[in-house]
């Protein structure tokens, strides 16, 4: 079985800030890191190649992504956490991508793959959209299920999942190939082993740019994509109010008293 | 758009001929012809076709083509006949921007036996209520949903489509932006009409709240957000009791082919209010100590009427499922009033919080960070306060 897993390098997001003065997002210094959520896809797609060797049955794991050159590091971390073989796929004519050029990329790679099953993070840390993973599925045309949390089972043909709903969870059987988003619920994701380390150091990671996943310019990064970001600004910023101190009921006192304040009770 | 039958991959087999809703698919000499004056290309062949024999590539829309669409259209996202509240929201939206647009609003809603959300829908502010119904769209499934609203988006082209951004909405109208080749900004919380350019301007956070963007779609249509639930406040009913025009739509068949179905269905979570709807919620973190303490945390919500959040460590540390955790890794939340206990409030639990128009901490720690953004604040452990004002509240309404 080819499964493919998709990864995005981000920035701790919590530490860039804006910049009003330049009007431009502060980077500096901020890490790059694995989006946490493709940790839990890329775990899970490790996970059904293991039960699948119990099984006798082979399988590899390929991850792709979409990046600028450095995101090279977010690859052989990938594969010292125990993916196979990776892909960048790095050009200019990748950059300015919105989610709509950014499925559509990663599609195109993907088509070369041929993967039976392809993991996603339900989202991304920077970009919170969700929209990638269910768009890669529309543009290869698999079937889909977002916000798994769990894989019941996996045969060759199908493959049945718990999926994350609004209310509870939702068991639904899915086609292959199919594309699966995966919630932080699935899994606890493993640290690098000895060996996953060292195939990290010799791994070769091929480079895709436009012309190798056959797509056209018009339909690639800034000119493929129909959103654009006008205006970027700060958050009104809180301001933290009085602090009570204080006995016990006193505070639990005064904390009533501000709930009817508040027209809560 | 633009869709072809690889020859070398057909074999006459007519799966395709079946599933096409529009009858624009014969079969010649064991080999599929499309007529492209019928196709819409809705894709429904590309998936009946086990041979991967129909090619169909999303080509731009027209850029001259843009005055065609008109009107604002809110998904009307239901479960079991029941429309979701984030729905009422979005028509209190919609209306805005439907008048700014001097253009029509109507509710979209896919589904089955329909006939009650029907009546509800038309008593809001809306122009038209829009019933697609079919056993089969009785419960939400991506690819059967967005292929049926892609081809009423194709067919009816409103200007602007509105979804809440729930579990489905995220998903599902991802999928119909890719489809019909528009643009879809997520997760809004800032919808207006460009006072010169007509353009939708949708505002969002990003990288965890720190950031807002302003985002335009400025060359395709529909021009289509999402929204999160508590932003807008929920649309007036009509107030002199008139009813908006509803009209059934038919549904083809042809549309309804899925590669996924759905065995079962597990509620939880359903003992509290859902968070992300909940008007209050009191949230329990690392000061809980132990499972057995979130009674304290519950009994509040209940006695509130809201729900029960929880951070990530609390949810790390088993005590509580992931579906009430709030954070970066878990919901994003904006309630009337959000009341923290225990909780220190690092950055990530801020992310998911930080914009509910109420903030109340109940930390020991007085250096804790959630203080720095709490409105009101409160030095103390919360297992020893919490249920001090349960009491209380219960003893002014006389309960026991």
């Amino acid at each position: 079985m080819k499964i493919a897993v998709c990864i995005k390098q981000v920035p701790a997001t919590t530490e860039v800030k804006f910049d009003p003065e330049t009007n431009a997002l502060i980077r500096e210094g901020v890490e790059s890191q694995i989006n946490p959520f493709d940790l839990y896809a890329l775990e899970e797609a490790v996970r059904v190649k293991e039960r699948l060797a119990e099984q006798g049955e082979e399988a590899k794991v390929t991850i792709v992504c979409m990046g600028p050159p450095q995101a090279e590091e977010a690859l052989r971390e990938a594969v010292s956490l125990g993916g196979d073989d990776a892909v960048l796929l790095s050009d200019r004519a990748f950059k300015g991508a919105d989610t709509w050029a950014t499925s559509y990329a990663l599609a195109r790679a993907l088509v070369k793959l041929e993967p039976d099953l392809i993991f996603c993070g339900m989202q991304a840390i920077d970009g919170d959209t969700g929209q990638v993973g269910p768009g890669i599925a529309v543009h290869l045309d698999y079937a889909q299920a977002a916000y798994v949390a769990k894989i019941e089972s996996l045969e060759k043909k199908k493959i049945v999942v718990k999926r994350l709903v609004e209310n509870g969870y939702e068991v639904c059987s899915v086609r292959l190939p199919a594309v699966l988003t995966v919630v932080k619920e699935i899994n606890e994701p493993r640290t690098p082993s000895l060996r996953g380390k060292m195939n990290a150091k010799k791994a070769e990671i091929p480079v895709w740019k436009a012309e190798d996943i056959d797509a056209p310019a018009d339909k690639l990064g800034f000119d493929g994509s129909p959103t654009q970001v006008v205006k970027v600004f700060s958050p009104p910023h809180r301001e933290g109010g009085e602090k009570h101190t204080g006995e016990p009921p006193e505070l639990a006192d005064k904390l009533t008293g501000l709930l009817k304040e508040l027209e809560i009770v | 758009m633009s869709i072809r039958v690889i020859e070398d991959l057909c074999n006459g087999c007519t799966l395709c001929v079946k599933s096409c809703p529009q009858a624009a698919i014969t079969m010649e000499n064991k080999l599929a012809i499309i007529d492209l004056d019928l196709c819409n290309y809705c894709s429904s062949c590309v998936s009946a076709c086990r041979f991967r024999a129909i090619a169909i590539e999303i080509e731009k829309q027209a850029a001259d083509n843009l005055g065609a669409y008109k009107d604002v259209w809110v998904f009307g996202e239901q479960f079991r006949g029941k429309i979701a509240p984030v729905v009422y929201e979005l028509i209190g939206a919609g209306r805005q921007l439907a008048d700014d647009r001097k253009s029509q609003l109507a509710v979209v809603v896919l589904g089955d036996n329909l006939e009650n959300a029907a009546k509800e829908l038309a008593g809001y502010p809306v122009d038209k209520v829009y019933l697609y119904e079919a056993p089969e769209l009785a419960n939400y499934d991506g690819e059967r949903y967005s292929r049926v609203l892609s081809d009423l988006v194709r067919r009816h082209k409103p200007e602007i489509m509105l979804a809440g951004a729930t579990t489905q909405g995220r998903s599902f109208m991802s999928q119909v932006a890719v489809r019909v080749y528009t643009g879809l900004t997520a997760d809004c919380t800032g919808l207006a009409i460009g006072d010169e350019d007509g353009l939708l301007y949708q505002t969002r956070p990003a990288y965890g709240g720190n950031v807002m963007a302003t985002i335009l779609c400025p060359y395709t249509r529909p021009q289509m957000a999402t929204v999160r639930h508590k932003v807008f406040p929920m649309s007036p009913v009509r107030s002199n009791g008139s009813k908006a025009e509803v009209i059934r739509l038919n549904p083809k068949p042809q549309l309804f082919s899925s590669r996924s179905e759905i065995l079962d269905f597990i509620e939880q979570c359903e003992a509290t209010v859902n968070i992300v709807e909940a008007d209050v919620i009191v949230s329990g973190g690392r000061g809980i100590q132990d499972p057995a303490n979130f009674a304290v945390i519950e009994e509040l919500a209940k006695t509130l009427g809201g729900a029960v959040g929880a951070s990530r460590a609390a949810v790390d540390a088993g005590w509580i499922p992931y579906c009430h955790q709030v954070g970066q890794t878990g919901k994003t939340v904006c309630p009337k009033l959000y009341i923290a206990c225990g909780i220190s409030g690092a950055v990530q639990h801020q992310a998911g919080m930080s914009s509910s128009d109420t903030i109340i901490a109940i930390n020991k720690d007085p250096d804790a960070p959630i203080f720095q953004i709490a409105n009101f604040g409160f030095v103390g452990d919360c297992l020893e306060i919490v249920p001090m004002v349960t009491k209380k509240i219960k003893a002014m309404r006389g309960e026991k």
